[in-house]
């Protein structure tokens, strides 16, 4: 049987997370190539029916990277996106999907490293959760 | 506006566990500016509802349709063709809303997906409070806009009573005693004789006195 390789969708601010992990690559830094990256404008774009999308659509995991606390370019985007990761984590525990299967990151432009440590981290993860109980069940519909 | 807030997903989910395609209908008035049944939190519960029910192997197909209001029998029956084809409807309006639908479509079970709270409006984003005891009778023109029935634990109407300090309520430090803030703001507008008129007793038969209200207005009826 072929071993399980979690599928991870990262959504990425444009202005910290995504260019941090473009420097990994600039860096040739090896990390999980597991990671799938959402460009985002700003983590306080991102909203709840895209983060479910993604659970729907077949992702075993799911995480947000935004800036640093304090440094987002939008003053407060990180910090409310953090909040609607929260609120999204306890939606999850509740489906019985698991909320351990979201989380929030926080990086700078500068740290490419962290990219990559996140990739892994994350990736191990969700292969210790193993592959997300949505996967072998047929889908009832599409979205109304 | 209706403050309402979510029911837990399980407990909407249990309504549901026998059926295999649902309607979640928000609706566009007061739940959707309180964010507790517009369109967004609508697409939401269904996507819960629908990973749920795939994880407990039971897959759910929904359908969801956000109302212009839920309160008015021209918007219910416009919903009729989404309603057709599914096994029951999921309100996320207040406790109106539900209702109509019931009333309208006859043969379909209607479950609440959210328990209504209050009248009142919102403080800050996130937070509601209640204002209006919708009491049939209103005060307001006596107490420098600030309502006593409701926001007075007590619904005193000659107040304070002994449990205001430092113009807090007794019933906790969160709590403002409103008749504070009658004082306050009368003083401000100069207006402190209306506190030398004694407020007569309340005639609650305005209120839930007699059953559910009816308002009816001859010269907008068609």
């Amino acid at each position: 049987m072929k071993a399980f390789e979690p599928q991870i969708i990262a959504f990425c601010c444009l202005n910290c997370a995504y260019s941090a992990a473009d420097l990994a690559g600039s860096l040739r830094l090896q990390y999980a190539p597991n990671v799938r990256i959402v460009e985002m404008p700003c983590t306080g774009a991102i909203d709840h029916r895209v983060l479910l999308q993604a659970f729907e659509e077949g992702a075993d995991g799911v995480f947000v990277a935004g800036c640093l606390e304090g440094d987002c370019h939008y003053l407060q985007g990180n910090t409310r996106a953090e909040k609607r990761v929260k609120a999204l984590q306890k939606i999850l525990d509740e489906t019985g999907l698991g909320g351990e299967r979201l989380e929030m990151f926080n990086l700078s432009t500068a740290m490419g490293a962290r990219f990559a440590q996140i990739a892994n981290e994350m990736t191990e993860r969700i292969r210790l959760l193993g592959p997300s109980p949505l996967k072998s069940k047929p889908k009832g519909g599409g979205p109304g | 506006m209706i403050i309402a807030e979510q029911k837990p997903l399980k407990e909407v989910a249990d309504f549901i566990k026998d059926c295999n395609k649902v309607l979640v209908a928000g609706c566009g008035g007061c739940v959707t500016v309180c964010l507790s049944g517009g369109e967004k939190e609508t697409e939401i519960l269904a996507s819960a509802l629908r990973i749920k029910r795939r994880i407990e192997g039971k897959p759910l197909e929904t359908v969801t349709y956000t109302a212009t209001r839920q309160c008015d029998p021209e918007f219910i029956e416009a919903m009729e063709s989404v309603v057709r084809d599914v096994d029951a409807v999921i309100s996320l309006a207040c406790g109106v809303g539900p209702q109509y639908l019931a009333e309208r479509y006859q043969d379909k079970p209607v479950y609440p997906a959210l328990n209504t709270k209050f009248a009142g409006g919102s403080r800050t984003h996130g937070v509601w409070e209640e204002y209006c005891g919708l009491c049939g009778d209103c005060i307001l023109h006596r107490t420098g806009g600030i309502c006593p029935v409701i926001r007075c634990p007590k619904s005193i109407l000659n107040g304070p009573c002994g449990g205001s300090q430092n113009g807090k309520c007794e019933i906790g430090q969160e709590v403002d005693c409103v008749w504070q803030l009658i004082h306050d703001r009368l003083k401000r507008l100069g207006r402190l004789d209306l506190l030398k008129e004694i407020a007569p007793l309340k005639d609650w038969s305005k209120s839930r006195d007699g059953g559910p209200r009816r308002m009816t207005r001859e010269d907008v009826m068609i």
